[in-house]
Protein backbone atom coordinates (compact mmCIF):
# COMPACT_ATOMS: atom_id res chain seq x y z
CA UNK A 1 0.00 0.00 0.00
CA UNK A 2 1.79 3.36 -1.05
CA UNK A 3 0.67 6.03 1.26
CA UNK A 4 1.30 9.85 0.47
CA UNK A 5 4.79 11.07 2.92
CA UNK A 6 5.47 14.86 1.82
CA UNK A 7 8.49 15.32 1.60
CA UNK A 8 9.01 19.07 3.26
CA UNK A 9 7.43 17.40 6.54
CA UNK A 10 8.60 15.70 9.94
CA UNK A 11 7.11 12.71 11.12
CA UNK A 12 6.26 11.05 14.63
CA UNK A 13 6.67 7.21 15.09
CA UNK A 14 2.99 7.34 16.28
CA UNK A 15 1.81 8.69 12.71
CA UNK A 16 1.83 12.62 13.70
CA UNK A 17 3.15 15.19 10.66
CA UNK A 18 4.89 18.44 12.20
CA UNK A 19 5.30 21.51 10.01
CA UNK A 20 7.39 24.25 11.78
CA UNK A 21 6.79 27.79 10.87
CA UNK A 22 9.52 30.49 10.40
CA UNK A 23 8.21 31.74 13.97
CA UNK A 24 8.96 28.26 15.57
CA UNK A 25 5.57 27.02 16.00
CA UNK A 26 4.60 23.49 15.08
CA UNK A 27 1.69 22.54 13.35
CA UNK A 28 0.45 19.27 13.88
CA UNK A 29 -1.79 16.81 11.60
CA UNK A 30 -1.74 12.68 11.84
CA UNK A 31 -0.29 11.20 8.68
CA UNK A 32 -2.32 9.24 5.70
CA UNK A 33 -0.82 6.31 6.97
CA UNK A 34 -2.75 7.25 10.40
CA UNK A 35 -6.17 8.03 8.68
CA UNK A 36 -5.82 5.47 6.47
CA UNK A 37 -5.49 2.82 9.65
CA UNK A 38 -8.53 4.52 11.43
CA UNK A 39 -10.89 4.40 8.60
CA UNK A 40 -13.56 6.78 8.49
CA UNK A 41 -13.35 9.59 11.08
CA UNK A 42 -16.01 11.00 12.66
CA UNK A 43 -15.13 13.30 15.74
CA UNK A 44 -11.84 15.01 17.03
CA UNK A 45 -11.62 16.59 20.23
CA UNK A 46 -10.17 19.85 19.61
CA UNK A 47 -7.78 21.11 22.60
CA UNK A 48 -8.38 24.39 23.46
CA UNK A 49 -6.07 27.72 23.58
CA UNK A 50 -4.03 27.65 26.01
CA UNK A 51 -3.41 23.85 26.61
CA UNK A 52 0.04 22.83 27.63
CA UNK A 53 1.17 20.04 25.42
CA UNK A 54 4.36 17.63 26.54
CA UNK A 55 6.14 16.41 23.96
CA UNK A 56 5.19 11.76 23.04
CA UNK A 57 2.76 12.37 25.80
CA UNK A 58 -1.45 12.63 25.23
CA UNK A 59 -2.29 15.78 22.78
CA UNK A 60 -6.12 14.56 22.13
CA UNK A 61 -8.19 11.71 21.12
CA UNK A 62 -9.70 11.20 17.70
CA UNK A 63 -12.45 8.74 16.86
CA UNK A 64 -13.39 7.41 13.73
CA UNK A 65 -16.53 4.63 12.77
CA UNK A 66 -14.52 1.43 14.29
CA UNK A 67 -12.19 2.88 16.97
CA UNK A 68 -10.50 5.65 19.10
CA UNK A 69 -6.85 6.84 19.17
CA UNK A 70 -5.04 9.27 20.94
CA UNK A 71 -2.81 11.74 19.24
CA UNK A 72 0.73 12.33 20.69
CA UNK A 73 2.07 15.91 20.80
CA UNK A 74 5.43 15.65 19.31
CA UNK A 75 6.73 18.63 20.77
CA UNK A 76 6.54 20.35 24.23
CA UNK A 77 4.54 23.92 23.77
CA UNK A 78 0.93 25.54 24.64
CA UNK A 79 -1.56 25.25 22.01
CA UNK A 80 -1.94 28.82 20.21
CA UNK A 81 -5.02 27.73 17.81
CA UNK A 82 -6.99 24.55 16.41
CA UNK A 83 -8.27 23.90 13.64
CA UNK A 84 -12.09 24.67 14.38
CA UNK A 85 -13.29 23.78 10.60
CA UNK A 86 -12.66 19.91 11.48
CA UNK A 87 -15.58 20.36 14.47
CA UNK A 88 -18.44 19.94 12.07
CA UNK A 89 -16.12 18.33 9.19
CA UNK A 90 -13.68 15.85 10.33
CA UNK A 91 -13.65 13.92 7.41
CA UNK A 92 -11.65 16.18 6.02
CA UNK A 93 -8.62 14.51 7.60
CA UNK A 94 -9.80 11.12 5.66
CA UNK A 95 -9.45 13.47 2.19
CA UNK A 96 -6.46 15.38 2.80
CA UNK A 97 -4.24 14.53 6.01
CA UNK A 98 -1.76 16.94 5.47
CA UNK A 99 -4.16 19.95 4.64
CA UNK A 100 -6.48 19.26 7.90
CA UNK A 101 -4.02 20.33 10.43
CA UNK A 102 -5.21 19.69 13.81
CA UNK A 103 -3.31 22.33 16.21
CA UNK A 104 -0.45 25.06 16.07
CA UNK A 105 1.81 24.82 19.16
CA UNK A 106 3.76 27.59 19.90
CA UNK A 107 6.40 28.14 22.94
CA UNK A 108 7.83 25.27 21.58
CA UNK A 109 10.53 24.32 24.53
CA UNK A 110 11.13 20.52 23.40
CA UNK A 111 10.32 17.73 20.47
CA UNK A 112 9.86 14.35 20.34
CA UNK A 113 12.08 11.48 17.86
CA UNK A 114 10.98 13.30 15.06
CA UNK A 115 11.34 11.23 11.53
CA UNK A 116 12.25 12.79 8.11
CA UNK A 117 9.88 11.36 5.15
CA UNK A 118 12.50 8.42 3.97
CA UNK A 119 12.65 7.71 8.06
CA UNK A 120 9.06 7.58 8.39
CA UNK A 121 8.42 5.36 5.02
CA UNK A 122 10.52 2.91 6.36
CA UNK A 123 8.48 2.64 9.87
CA UNK A 124 5.57 2.50 8.31
CA UNK A 125 6.92 -0.04 6.25
CA UNK A 126 7.86 -2.36 9.00
CA UNK A 127 4.82 -1.15 10.62
CA UNK A 128 2.90 -2.99 7.92
CA UNK A 129 5.60 -6.16 7.44
CA UNK B 1 -5.64 -20.04 14.33
CA UNK B 2 -7.66 -18.25 12.05
CA UNK B 3 -10.10 -19.91 9.82
CA UNK B 4 -10.22 -18.81 5.92
CA UNK B 5 -14.01 -18.58 4.51
CA UNK B 6 -14.39 -20.00 1.16
CA UNK B 7 -14.52 -16.01 0.04
CA UNK B 8 -11.05 -15.47 2.01
CA UNK B 9 -9.24 -14.90 -1.74
CA UNK B 10 -11.68 -13.19 -3.56
CA UNK B 11 -12.09 -10.51 -0.32
CA UNK B 12 -8.05 -9.99 -0.37
CA UNK B 13 -8.19 -9.36 -4.06
CA UNK B 14 -10.85 -6.73 -3.76
CA UNK B 15 -9.24 -4.74 -1.29
CA UNK B 16 -10.98 -6.29 1.88
CA UNK B 17 -8.71 -5.15 5.24
CA UNK B 18 -8.67 -8.30 6.79
CA UNK B 19 -8.82 -8.46 10.27
CA UNK B 20 -9.49 -12.25 12.87
CA UNK B 21 -13.21 -12.31 13.83
CA UNK B 22 -14.51 -15.33 15.62
CA UNK B 23 -12.01 -17.26 14.71
CA UNK B 24 -12.53 -16.14 10.85
CA UNK B 25 -10.14 -14.15 8.48
CA UNK B 26 -12.83 -11.74 7.71
CA UNK B 27 -13.33 -8.44 5.79
CA UNK B 28 -13.64 -5.19 7.96
CA UNK B 29 -14.10 -2.93 5.05
CA UNK B 30 -13.19 -2.63 1.79
CA UNK B 31 -13.71 1.06 1.01
CA UNK B 32 -14.85 2.43 4.07
CA UNK B 33 -17.47 1.72 6.80
CA UNK B 34 -19.72 4.59 5.83
CA UNK B 35 -19.96 4.30 1.99
CA UNK B 36 -20.71 0.23 2.63
CA UNK B 37 -23.23 1.51 5.32
CA UNK B 38 -24.63 3.96 2.66
CA UNK B 39 -24.86 1.46 -0.04
CA UNK B 40 -27.06 -0.66 1.94
CA UNK B 41 -29.33 1.94 2.94
CA UNK B 42 -29.90 3.23 -0.14
CA UNK B 43 -28.76 0.57 -2.86
CA UNK B 44 -27.62 -3.27 -1.89
CA UNK B 45 -24.21 -4.02 0.05
CA UNK B 46 -23.08 -8.11 0.04
CA UNK B 47 -21.70 -9.48 3.03
CA UNK B 48 -19.82 -12.89 3.77
CA UNK B 49 -21.29 -14.65 7.29
CA UNK B 50 -19.98 -18.13 6.14
CA UNK B 51 -18.57 -17.69 9.65
CA UNK B 52 -22.43 -18.00 11.18
CA UNK B 53 -22.39 -21.68 12.38
CA UNK B 54 -25.57 -23.94 11.30
CA UNK B 55 -27.04 -27.63 13.15
CA UNK B 56 -29.49 -30.00 12.19
CA UNK B 57 -32.26 -30.96 13.56
CA UNK B 58 -33.47 -34.29 12.44
CA UNK B 59 -36.62 -36.96 13.37
CA UNK B 60 -39.76 -36.76 15.24
CA UNK B 61 -38.55 -35.49 18.12
CA UNK B 62 -37.16 -32.18 16.46
CA UNK B 63 -39.37 -29.88 17.92
CA UNK B 64 -40.04 -31.04 20.93
CA UNK B 65 -35.91 -31.10 21.28
CA UNK B 66 -35.48 -27.56 20.33
CA UNK B 67 -38.79 -25.87 21.90
CA UNK B 68 -37.36 -26.85 24.97
CA UNK B 69 -33.94 -25.14 24.57
CA UNK B 70 -35.34 -21.91 22.50
CA UNK B 71 -37.22 -19.10 25.00
CA UNK B 72 -39.47 -18.10 21.92
CA UNK B 73 -42.45 -21.00 21.00
CA UNK B 74 -41.57 -22.32 17.76
CA UNK B 75 -45.12 -24.60 17.79
CA UNK B 76 -47.17 -23.43 14.80
CA UNK B 77 -44.27 -22.81 12.29
CA UNK B 78 -45.48 -23.45 8.44
CA UNK B 79 -42.69 -24.96 6.33
CA UNK B 80 -40.12 -22.42 5.51
CA UNK B 81 -40.18 -20.63 8.44
CA UNK B 82 -37.83 -18.53 10.02
CA UNK B 83 -38.04 -17.79 14.15
CA UNK B 84 -35.53 -16.05 15.92
CA UNK B 85 -34.76 -16.83 19.51
CA UNK B 86 -32.96 -16.58 22.39
CA UNK B 87 -31.62 -19.57 24.24
CA UNK B 88 -30.74 -19.54 28.07
CA UNK B 89 -28.79 -20.79 30.35
CA UNK B 90 -30.02 -22.60 33.95
CA UNK B 91 -29.85 -19.06 35.16
CA UNK B 92 -31.96 -17.41 32.46
CA UNK B 93 -29.20 -15.60 30.99
CA UNK B 94 -28.27 -15.81 27.37
CA UNK B 95 -26.15 -18.85 25.98
CA UNK B 96 -26.71 -17.46 22.47
CA UNK B 97 -29.65 -15.83 19.93
CA UNK B 98 -30.44 -17.20 16.50
CA UNK B 99 -33.16 -18.24 14.50
CA UNK B 100 -34.39 -21.65 13.48
CA UNK B 101 -35.42 -22.68 9.91
CA UNK B 102 -38.10 -24.75 9.74
CA UNK B 103 -38.06 -27.46 6.71
CA UNK B 104 -40.52 -29.68 7.57
CA UNK B 105 -42.16 -31.02 10.71
CA UNK B 106 -39.09 -33.52 11.70
CA UNK B 107 -36.41 -31.73 10.14
CA UNK B 108 -35.20 -27.82 11.26
CA UNK B 109 -31.84 -25.99 11.11
CA UNK B 110 -30.74 -23.93 13.67
CA UNK B 111 -27.95 -20.80 12.71
CA UNK B 112 -26.20 -19.35 15.47
CA UNK B 113 -23.43 -17.12 16.06
CA UNK B 114 -19.84 -17.98 15.04
CA UNK B 115 -18.08 -17.29 18.03
CA UNK B 116 -20.51 -19.50 19.88
CA UNK B 117 -20.63 -22.31 17.68
CA UNK B 118 -19.06 -24.57 19.99
CA UNK B 119 -20.32 -23.59 22.81
CA UNK B 120 -23.97 -23.97 21.52
CA UNK B 121 -23.38 -27.13 20.06
CA UNK B 122 -22.22 -28.69 23.55
CA UNK B 123 -25.03 -26.66 25.31
CA UNK B 124 -27.50 -28.26 23.09
CA UNK B 125 -26.35 -31.89 23.12
CA UNK B 126 -26.04 -31.89 27.14
CA UNK B 127 -30.15 -30.38 26.98
CA UNK B 128 -31.64 -32.72 24.18
CA UNK B 129 -34.42 -34.82 24.45
CA UNK B 130 -34.63 -38.28 22.99
CA UNK B 131 -36.00 -38.75 19.70
CA UNK B 132 -33.93 -36.44 17.50
CA UNK B 133 -30.47 -36.43 15.45
CA UNK B 134 -29.06 -33.27 15.99
CA UNK B 135 -25.62 -32.54 14.04
CA UNK B 136 -23.23 -29.54 13.34
CA UNK B 137 -23.55 -29.50 9.27
CA UNK B 138 -21.25 -25.55 9.58
CA UNK B 139 -18.65 -26.23 7.43
CA UNK B 140 -21.43 -27.64 4.54
CA UNK B 141 -22.81 -24.11 4.04
CA UNK B 142 -21.31 -20.85 3.17
CA UNK B 143 -23.78 -18.22 3.39
CA UNK B 144 -24.08 -14.87 1.75
CA UNK B 145 -26.56 -11.55 2.75
CA UNK B 146 -27.76 -9.25 -0.01
CA UNK B 147 -29.30 -6.40 1.98
CA UNK B 148 -30.87 -3.50 0.80
CA UNK B 149 -33.69 -1.61 -1.10
CA UNK B 150 -32.36 -3.20 -4.44
CA UNK B 151 -31.39 -6.85 -3.44
CA UNK B 152 -34.99 -8.33 -4.66
CA UNK B 153 -33.88 -6.02 -8.47
CA UNK B 154 -30.44 -8.06 -8.39
CA UNK B 155 -31.31 -10.73 -6.91
CA UNK B 156 -34.10 -10.93 -9.96
CA UNK B 157 -31.15 -11.10 -12.00
CA UNK B 158 -30.05 -14.48 -11.59
CA UNK B 159 -32.55 -16.28 -10.00
CA UNK B 160 -36.55 -16.78 -10.99
CA UNK B 161 -39.34 -14.67 -9.49
CA UNK B 162 -41.23 -17.73 -7.93
CA UNK B 163 -37.50 -18.74 -5.82
CA UNK B 164 -38.31 -15.35 -3.47
CA UNK B 165 -39.52 -15.89 0.10
CA UNK B 166 -42.75 -13.95 -0.23
CA UNK B 167 -42.74 -12.75 3.46
CA UNK B 168 -39.94 -11.16 5.67
CA UNK B 169 -38.53 -14.93 8.19
CA UNK B 170 -39.69 -17.15 5.26
CA UNK B 171 -37.49 -19.07 2.97
CA UNK B 172 -37.49 -21.09 -0.05
CA UNK B 173 -35.04 -23.98 0.61
CA UNK B 174 -34.31 -24.93 -2.83
CA UNK B 175 -33.50 -22.01 -4.89
CA UNK B 176 -31.35 -22.11 -7.86
CA UNK B 177 -29.48 -19.12 -8.23
CA UNK B 178 -27.27 -18.50 -11.16
CA UNK B 179 -27.33 -22.28 -11.14
CA UNK B 180 -26.07 -23.09 -8.05
CA UNK B 181 -28.48 -24.56 -5.06
CA UNK B 182 -29.26 -22.45 -2.40
CA UNK B 183 -31.39 -22.12 0.50
CA UNK B 184 -33.00 -18.72 -0.02
CA UNK B 185 -34.26 -16.78 3.16
CA UNK B 186 -35.69 -13.78 3.42
CA UNK B 187 -33.99 -12.58 6.71
CA UNK B 188 -30.40 -10.23 7.96
CA UNK B 189 -29.26 -7.90 10.40
CA UNK B 190 -29.15 -4.40 8.53
CA UNK B 191 -32.84 -3.49 9.39
CA UNK B 192 -32.73 -2.73 5.73
CA UNK B 193 -34.90 -5.06 3.26
CA UNK B 194 -32.66 -8.53 2.24
CA UNK B 195 -31.43 -11.95 1.62
CA UNK B 196 -29.24 -14.51 3.35
CA UNK B 197 -28.29 -17.38 0.79
CA UNK B 198 -27.01 -20.35 1.85
CA UNK B 199 -24.98 -22.44 -0.71
CA UNK B 200 -21.91 -25.10 -0.97
CA UNK B 201 -18.76 -23.65 0.01
CA UNK B 202 -17.34 -23.76 -3.45
CA UNK B 203 -20.35 -22.64 -5.29
CA UNK B 204 -20.04 -19.61 -2.88
CA UNK B 205 -17.16 -17.53 -4.60
CA UNK B 206 -19.12 -17.62 -8.32
CA UNK B 207 -22.06 -16.42 -6.67
CA UNK B 208 -20.52 -13.61 -4.78
CA UNK B 209 -18.79 -12.48 -8.36
CA UNK B 210 -21.93 -12.30 -9.84
CA UNK B 211 -24.36 -10.45 -7.40
CA UNK B 212 -21.14 -7.72 -7.26
CA UNK B 213 -21.54 -7.68 -11.13
CA UNK B 214 -25.83 -6.65 -11.13
CA UNK B 215 -24.24 -3.75 -8.89
CA UNK B 216 -24.39 -5.07 -5.33
CA UNK B 217 -21.75 -3.55 -3.00
CA UNK B 218 -19.46 -5.49 -1.41
CA UNK B 219 -19.34 -5.00 2.34
CA UNK B 220 -17.14 -6.02 5.89
CA UNK B 221 -17.92 -6.42 9.40
CA UNK B 222 -17.70 -3.00 10.38
CA UNK B 223 -20.97 -1.84 8.47
CA UNK B 224 -22.12 -5.29 9.67
CA UNK B 225 -21.85 -3.75 12.95
CA UNK B 226 -22.72 -0.32 12.24
CA UNK B 227 -26.44 -1.23 10.58
CA UNK B 228 -27.34 -3.52 13.21
CA UNK B 229 -26.57 -0.91 15.46
CA UNK B 230 -28.57 1.46 14.11
CA UNK B 231 -31.29 -0.63 13.91
CA UNK B 232 -31.05 -1.40 17.32
CA UNK B 233 -30.69 -4.96 16.66
CA UNK B 234 -28.69 -6.82 19.63
CA UNK B 235 -25.13 -8.46 18.99
CA UNK B 236 -24.14 -11.05 21.89
CA UNK B 237 -21.32 -10.05 23.53
CA UNK B 238 -22.76 -7.17 23.64
CA UNK B 239 -26.63 -6.55 24.52
CA UNK B 240 -26.69 -10.02 25.07
CA UNK B 241 -24.22 -12.09 27.37
CA UNK B 242 -24.17 -15.27 29.57
CA UNK B 243 -25.21 -12.63 32.80
CA UNK B 244 -27.75 -10.98 31.00
CA UNK B 245 -31.93 -12.41 30.51
CA UNK B 246 -33.59 -11.75 27.42
CA UNK B 247 -35.97 -9.60 29.11
CA UNK B 248 -33.24 -7.33 30.27
CA UNK B 249 -32.08 -7.44 26.82
CA UNK B 250 -35.58 -5.90 25.18
CA UNK B 251 -36.00 -9.68 23.42
CA UNK B 252 -39.21 -10.16 25.73
CA UNK B 253 -41.26 -10.38 22.38
CA UNK B 254 -39.19 -13.62 21.16
CA UNK B 255 -39.80 -14.83 24.93
CA UNK B 256 -42.67 -17.52 25.25
CA UNK B 257 -42.78 -18.01 29.02
CA UNK B 258 -46.48 -18.41 29.09
CA UNK B 259 -46.92 -20.76 26.58
CA UNK B 260 -44.57 -23.29 26.99
CA UNK B 261 -41.02 -24.93 29.16
CA UNK B 262 -37.66 -24.22 28.31
CA UNK B 263 -33.96 -24.46 29.61
CA UNK B 264 -33.70 -21.23 32.00
CA UNK B 265 -37.44 -19.84 32.46
CA UNK B 266 -37.94 -20.36 36.10
CA UNK B 267 -35.14 -18.38 36.51
CA UNK B 268 -35.46 -16.01 34.54
CA UNK B 269 -38.61 -15.30 35.87
CA UNK B 270 -37.05 -14.84 39.25
CA UNK B 271 -34.66 -12.78 38.72
CA UNK B 272 -37.34 -10.19 37.17
CA UNK B 273 -35.99 -7.18 35.08
CA UNK B 274 -33.43 -5.14 37.33
CA UNK B 275 -31.96 -3.65 33.66
CA UNK B 276 -33.41 -2.76 30.90
CA UNK B 277 -31.56 -2.42 27.40
CA UNK B 278 -32.22 1.68 26.25
CA UNK B 279 -31.16 3.51 23.07
CA UNK B 280 -28.99 6.98 23.96
CA UNK B 281 -28.25 10.01 21.10
CA UNK B 282 -24.99 11.67 22.62
CA UNK B 283 -26.24 15.00 22.82
CA UNK B 284 -22.39 16.37 23.94
CA UNK B 285 -19.46 16.10 22.19
CA UNK B 286 -17.89 12.57 21.86
CA UNK B 287 -18.59 8.89 21.06
CA UNK B 288 -19.39 6.27 23.36
CA UNK B 289 -18.08 3.50 23.33
CA UNK B 290 -18.56 0.04 24.32
CA UNK B 291 -17.97 -0.66 28.19
CA UNK B 292 -18.10 3.22 29.19
CA UNK B 293 -20.23 3.64 32.44
CA UNK B 294 -23.63 5.75 32.24
CA UNK B 295 -24.53 7.97 35.31
CA UNK B 296 -27.52 9.82 36.30
CA UNK B 297 -25.86 12.75 37.95
CA UNK B 298 -23.17 11.31 40.08
CA UNK B 299 -24.75 7.61 40.67
CA UNK B 300 -23.81 4.95 38.32
CA UNK B 301 -26.12 2.93 36.63
CA UNK B 302 -24.72 1.12 34.48
CA UNK B 303 -22.82 0.92 30.84
CA UNK B 304 -22.72 0.94 27.26
CA UNK B 305 -23.28 -1.82 25.39
CA UNK B 306 -22.50 -1.21 22.21
CA UNK B 307 -21.78 2.74 20.44
CA UNK B 308 -20.19 4.60 17.74
CA UNK B 309 -21.29 7.29 15.15
CA UNK B 310 -24.20 5.71 13.17
CA UNK B 311 -23.87 7.05 9.46
CA UNK B 312 -27.38 7.45 8.09
CA UNK B 313 -28.64 8.38 11.37
CA UNK B 314 -25.40 11.03 10.77
CA UNK B 315 -24.86 11.29 14.87
CA UNK B 316 -23.16 9.22 18.13
CA UNK B 317 -25.37 6.50 19.33
CA UNK B 318 -25.45 4.04 21.83
CA UNK B 319 -27.01 0.93 23.67
CA UNK B 320 -27.00 0.63 27.05
CA UNK B 321 -28.18 -1.45 29.93
CA UNK B 322 -28.98 0.70 32.86
CA UNK B 323 -31.01 0.04 35.81
CA UNK B 324 -34.74 -0.49 34.83
CA UNK B 325 -36.08 2.77 36.96
CA UNK B 326 -33.42 5.37 35.30
CA UNK B 327 -34.95 3.81 32.04
CA UNK B 328 -37.27 7.02 31.30
CA UNK B 329 -37.65 8.33 27.91
CA UNK B 330 -35.79 11.38 27.45
CA UNK B 331 -34.14 11.59 30.78
CA UNK B 332 -30.73 13.22 30.76
CA UNK B 333 -27.59 10.88 31.77
CA UNK B 334 -24.01 11.30 31.17
CA UNK B 335 -21.46 9.45 29.83
CA UNK B 336 -17.80 8.69 30.92
CA UNK B 337 -15.68 8.88 27.80
CA UNK B 338 -12.36 8.26 28.81
CA UNK B 339 -12.35 10.67 31.82
CA UNK B 340 -14.67 13.17 30.18
CA UNK B 341 -18.33 13.49 31.08
CA UNK B 342 -20.50 13.30 28.03
CA UNK B 343 -23.81 14.58 27.90
CA UNK B 344 -26.67 11.88 25.63
CA UNK B 345 -30.30 11.22 26.14
CA UNK B 346 -32.53 7.74 26.43
CA UNK B 347 -34.64 8.04 22.95
CA UNK B 348 -36.46 5.43 21.85
CA UNK B 349 -35.33 2.02 20.13
CA UNK B 350 -34.99 1.46 17.23
CA UNK B 351 -33.13 4.26 16.23
CA UNK B 352 -33.53 3.76 12.19
CA UNK B 353 -36.37 2.25 11.00
CA UNK B 354 -36.84 1.69 7.24
CA UNK B 355 -39.96 3.44 5.48
CA UNK B 356 -42.63 0.67 4.42
CA UNK B 357 -43.61 0.16 1.11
Amino acid sequence: MAYNIPEELLYTKSHEWVRFTQEGNAVVGITDYAQHSLGDIVFINLPAEGDATTAGEQLTDIESVKAVADILSPVTGTVLRANEELDGAPEAINENPYEAWIVEIGEVTDRAELLSAEEYLRHVEQEEA
Amino acid sequence: MERKTPLYDLHVSLGGKIVPFAGYLLPVQYEGVIKEHMAVREACGLFDVSHMGEVLFEGPGALDALNFLMANDLRGMVDGQVRYSPMLNESGGIVDDLVVCRFDENRYMAVVNAANREKDVQWMREHLKAGVEMTDVSDQWAQLALQGPRSREILLQWTDEANLPKKYYHFCPRAEVAGVECILSRTGYTGEMGYEIYCAPENAEGLFRKLLESGAVPCGLGARDTLRLEAAMPLYGHEMTDEISPLEAGLSWAVKSDTHDFVGREAMLQRGVPRTRVGLKVTGKGIAREGQAVYAGTEPIGWVTSGTHLPYLGGAYAMALIASEQARPDAEVEIDVRGRRVAAKIVPLPFYKRAKG
